[in-house]
């Protein structure tokens, strides 16, 4: 995946090779027009948050399974330990209850805290494993903690590269 | 020809364009449900009966008793204040709704498990069963929201929206009881019971110490010790009704359907509960807790498509292939309407 600073330049040479966008945020933001892939929950476990680790049919030729599931495993591994009850969610509570809750504004939740962690190997994995492919994955909590979803950034970059190309033709660049 | 400064578009919150019936204040920070009525009825019911107390009684209290006694009741009533603003105000645990993306994907995969139709029995389409601690448990599909509703989950019709581990609907509060503000509500009521009570305790030791009572005082002492009277019956009667069923970790709408009840059959059990009553109540109340899944102050991405704002689902649905689908299937979508 290359970046360059001048995403829509008439100018360079686009044949074969797909154009360039200036970062992930520009993708993602295509990629919301691509086709895409959802992973659903899997609720044998009650209610807490889990993906299925099954491996769908539609990713056969884009990634190797053993990446996927480890993917999708450290993604559940993450959300089972923001949903942990044990002693340092006790003590968060207790202690936010004693307060009223005002703590809360003070102080980030240990539920939000790894959050954050998620969103960043997640950008970890997009830049790592998934963007070379042509996959873009995104973060469940931007779709209600119901699916994750790869979305085929592919299909942009050949219905992009195919339009520009067109523009070329027309103006003789 | 318009310039790039002239063209500028009002970028909105997602709170402005929320599909459910809420409503919103402090530019989104604030969420409540579309009848408020009976919320401010119980702010004002609570504000005048401890008004009353503190400005008539309390005076006398600490005077004759002790001053601990008005200091106790400042602290429970700043409690309670603070718990039920806690659950009226904040987001119960609110499903986000399918984007159309999402709605023709569960719809592929409803016609691909549906298949070539016959005979012998076939569950309905529009569920699906997953088995959670030997506890087979159905997920309905939501039509207003295109999703399959998690276990627990419940779509409110007051307020139109799903919400993760719906408990019921409460008008006294003003919102939703569900999966993120259930402790403030058990809280708020837990506290309630104890305020109405050292309330009439200590209003009828005024009237009992006191040797001279002006008209006045009388008027507002009948007043504090008639609301705290009902109130004692109601609010504690709930307030052990959620002490069961927190220790049972059951919501009030399983209770009320009798979902994991012994008469349904020998092998029925709740497959969420912890085992005991403690770790049910520890884990209801000082249990890890999620954020809001509706992100009510960031911002719309102008090129997302957004769900369907219409429970008839004519939203805003630039998809070719998933308005195909709703002018294909629309018989089955109303047919099929719970």
């Amino acid at each position: 995946m290359s970046y360059c600073h001048d995403p829509l330049n008439f100018k360079c040479q686009i044949t074969n090779s797909y154009p360039h966008f200036h970062n992930l945020q520009e993708l993602h933001h295509s990629a919301s027009l691509a086709t895409k892939v959802f992973i659903q929950r899997d609720y044998s476990d009650s209610t807490i948050c889990k993906f299925q680790t099954k491996f769908p049919a539609e990713l056969d030729s884009r990634i190797e399974r053993s990446l996927f599931e480890e993917t999708v495993k450290t993604l559940n591994c993450y959300y089972g330990e923001a949903e942990k009850i044990g002693g340092q969610s006790y003590l968060e509570g207790c202690l936010a209850c004693a307060t009223a809750y005002i703590i809360f504004l003070c102080m980030e939740t240990r539920y939000e805290k790894i959050l954050k962690k998620i969103s960043m190997y997640i950008q970890e994995q997009n830049e790592k494993i998934y963007a070379p492919r042509g996959l873009l994955l995104t973060d469940p909590i931007e779709r209600g903690m119901r699916v994750v979803s790869f979305a085929n950034t592919w299909d942009v970059f050949l219905s992009v590269g195919t339009t520009l190309k067109e523009l070329c033709t027309i103006y003789k660049l | 020809m318009d310039t790039p400064h002239t063209k500028k578009k009002k970028i909105k919150r997602k709170w402005q364009v929320f599909p459910g019936r809420n409503k919103f204040y402090c530019n989104g920070r604030i969420m409540i449900a579309k009848q408020t009525g009976v919320f401010y009825l119980t702010m004002v019911l609570i504000l005048v009966t401890s008004g009353l107390f503190f400005a008539f009684d309390c005076p006398f209290l600490a005077s004759n008793l002790t001053p601990a006694i008005p200091a106790i009741g400042g602290v429970l009533f700043v409690f309670v204040m603070g718990m039920l603003l806690r659950a009226s105000f904040s987001d119960p645990g609110v499903l986000p709704r399918a984007t159309p993306e999402e709605a023709a994907d569960i719809e592929r995969q409803i016609d691909a498990t549906n298949g070539p139709s016959g005979p012998g029995y076939r569950p309905p389409p529009r569920t699906r069963e997953v088995l959670i601690n030997g506890q087979t448990v159905k997920l309905k599909y939501c039509f207003t929201c295109k999703i399959f509703r998690p276990p627990r989950a419940s779509h409110c019709s007051l307020c139109d929206n799903c919400v993760e581990r719906f408990d019921h609907h409460c008008p006294w509060v003003g919102n939703c009881v569900g999966r993120r503000n259930y402790r403030f509500f058990y809280l708020f009521i837990l506290s309630l019971s104890f305020l109405t009570i050292f309330i009439f305790a200590f209003v009828i030791t005024h009237v009992i110490l006191s040797k001279s009572i002006s008209v006045f005082l009388d008027g507002c002492t009948v007043l504090e010790v008639v609301v705290c009277f009902f109130s004692i019956w109601s609010i504690v009667g709930l307030s052990g009704f959620h002490t069961y069923l927190m220790s049972s970790n059951q919501t009030t709408n399983e209770d009320i359907k009798g979902s994991w009840s012994s008469k349904r059959g020998k092998g029925n059990y709740n497959p969420y509960s912890y085992g005991n009553f403690i770790t049910n109540c520890c884990a209801a109340l000082c249990g890890p807790l999620p954020p809001s899944l509706i992100d009510r102050r960031g911002f719309v991405q102008p090129d997302t498509p957004q769900p369907a704002a219409q429970t008839n689902g004519t939203g805003a649905c630039p998809s070719n292939q998933v308005q195909s689908h709703m002018v294909r299937r629309p018989y089955s979508v109303l047919s099929q309407r719970e």
